[in-house]
């Protein structure tokens, strides 16, 4: 049988088709036609010069003897599992305390709100990498509170400190996300709690946590996805060191590319990347599963 | 009391959110010694000179001529944004057609498709075009939807326009195309400022693209500038300079923001028909 379609009277099947081309045109040149060349690449030696040549899986049996790739994953999926939670956590946290209808709260969120736009402008990657310096700004503000200064640049738990804590400052998008959710609560839900004589802290892990669970799987994926593919800020603060324990695989993709000229190595690189990401979040698909309403 | 504990939970923290840019605008007027001496954000005393310095950049072109560059990456890019984003959600939330969930679903997952996986391969496909170094690949992208979360945005708020406002304008003979720019388009108003203003805040934050496309110094947009001269300030140079481009850098994504702030704001928040 055919199909009905069902569009006002004298529309035909195909003006939407014709509306979304623009998507459709973009998806084959700018989604898939990359991420398939991205593959084939994978599989050459290639110095954007000469033809390409086909290695085969050489490129990704390189890349298992490769230190610095190895080390690259290593730092990138520790700084991942340090930033996201600690993220999700503060962003629910700040929006919980956003969500109370007082006077000027307005301003609050539009403060809280302000660093994530501004957030990944070079202009303040800048800033921070003023903020850590050894007499820097945090250093003076530590000794003004009895405590040692620290040598942020020194190692590379601190190095990498300073890069977790830039993103945390910026929690205003995700704590956006949640603030939306919470206030699609119907308040009604605490005050039936109340009547039952349920506290705070009971109704925030039997109301609000179970119905912001989407929302929290939806901003833990974007947050992932996000914090993997890491470049500005190791790039201009901290270089990737000291001893490359801020050298995520952002930058090694980068350095690969424009830096060695390994075209083929670098798409090889990005390739894993992005099976690395696909598997982080169908782990945490898998592990939210149990908790989480089909969405 | 408990009003007042809250008061200064928030104060507290939003003080902490805001003086490191506190810090960055004082800081920007200060001497090397007094930067790195003083916690305070306000400087000693204020000499605006420094942004002239800063103004001149080191590179023989003044600041002026790097925002020309970025604005005229982000007029046309906002522009081809918008329209091309507000054609394909007009095409998912108003008709019906073969393949419609399917490209749904590929629109959503473009959503989550990592940017350092294919801008490998764009790089080689514009470099074989010969459009390195100009400034297409930053700006024809837009032209086709490529923010799906914007296409994904103003679906929702099609959805929240009545169907009667459609069948009313249809019988007093309004076209699919009347029916979008004189119907749809006045009632989504709010989210079609939430997506320029987003576009003009992510092209000026956008370091990565313009890194890798744009070579020649004189077609660099402000954040390439600036780390132009983050890089060829070395000790003992006048850390005030840096600091006050990066004010200057800062300015119009904060003053776009402070103008568009109520629309914005309503526009990412009301879930349902608002402006």
């Amino acid at each position: 049988m055919k199909k009905k379609y069902r569009n006002p009277v004298g529309v035909s099947k195909y003006t939407g088709l014709l509306l979304i081309t623009p998507f459709l045109a973009g998806f084959l040149l700018f989604t898939l036609y990359p991420f398939v060349s991205s593959f084939v690449l994978g599989l050459t030696e290639y110095d954007g010069i000469r033809q390409p040549e086909f290695t085969g899986f050489g490129n990704f049996r390189k890349m298992l003897g490769d230190s610095s790739f190895l080390n690259a994953a290593a730092v990138t999926l520790k700084y991942t599992a340090v930033l996201v939670p600690l993220k999700l956590i503060f962003s629910l946290l700040a929006a919980l305390t956003l969500n109370m209808e007082i006077k000027g709260i307005g301003v609050y969120r539009t403060i809280f709100y302000i660093p994530s736009i501004l957030g990944s402008n070079l202009a303040v990657v800048i800033m921070w990498q003023f903020l850590f310096t050894s007499d820097g700004l945090v250093n003076q503000l530590l000794e003004l509170c009895g405590l040692a200064p620290v040598g942020w640049y020194g190692d590379s738990v601190h190095a990498m400190g300073i890069i977790v804590l830039l993103r945390l400052w910026e929690f205003g998008s995700t704590m956006i996300i949640f603030l939306n959710a919470l206030r699609d609560i119907p308040c009604e839900y605490y005050e039936a709690a109340k009547v039952d004589g349920c506290g705070k802290i009971r109704s925030f892990f039997s109301i609000t946590l179970p119905l912001l669970k989407n929302v929290i799987f939806l901003n833990l994926i974007l947050q992932i996805i996000a914090a993997m593919q890491e470049f500005n800020a190791p790039y201009m603060i901290t270089g990737g060191g000291p001893l490359k324990g801020t050298y995520t695989l952002g930058m090694l993709i980068y350095d690969e590319m424009f830096k060695y000229r390994e075209m083929g190595y670098a798409n090889a690189l990005s390739w894993v990347m992005f099976t690395l990401i696909a598997a982080v979040v169908a782990a945490a698909f898998g592990i939210t599963k149990r908790h989480r309403e089909d969405i | 009391m408990k009003k007042a504990a809250a008061y200064l939970l928030l104060t507290v923290g939003a003080a902490v959110m805001i003086y490191p840019l506190l810090w960055l605008a004082g800081a920007s007027l200060k001497s090397n010694d007094e930067i790195f001496s003083s916690p305070w954000f306000m400087p000693e005393s204020v000499d605006l000179s420094v942004y002239a310095r800063a103004w001149q950049t080191v590179t023989g072109h003044t600041m002026g001529h790097y925002f020309l560059n970025t604005f005229a990456v982000i007029i046309p890019k906002t522009l081809f944004a918008v329209v091309s984003s507000v054609l394909t959600a007009y095409g998912f939330s108003r008709f019906d057609f073969p393949f419609k969930r399917l490209f749904f679903a590929l629109l959503i997952g473009t959503m989550f498709m990592p940017a350092i996986v294919t801008i490998m391969p764009m790089y080689l496909m514009w470099s074989r075009l010969g459009a390195l170094d100009t400034y297409i690949p930053l700006t024809v992208p837009a032209l086709f939807a490529a923010e799906g979360s914007f296409v994904f945005m103003l679906t929702r708020f099609f959805s929240g326009v009545p169907k009667e406002f459609d069948e009313a304008a249809r019988i007093d003979g309004c076209n699919s195309v009347q029916l979008l720019v004189y119907i749809l388009v006045p009632c989504v108003r709010p989210v079609i400022v939430s997506i320029s203003v987003f576009t003009f805040l992510w092209t000026m934050n956008d370091f990565l693209t313009p890194l890798i496309m744009i070579s020649s110094v004189e077609k660099y947009p402000l954040s390439l500038i600036l780390r132009l001269s983050a890089d060829s300030t070395g000790n003992g140079y006048e850390q005030c300079k840096i600091l006050a481009m990066s004010v200057i850098g800062l300015i119009p994504s904060i003053a776009v923001f402070g103008l568009a702030q109520k629309k914005f704001i309503s526009g990412i928040t009301a879930g349902g028909l608002s402006g």
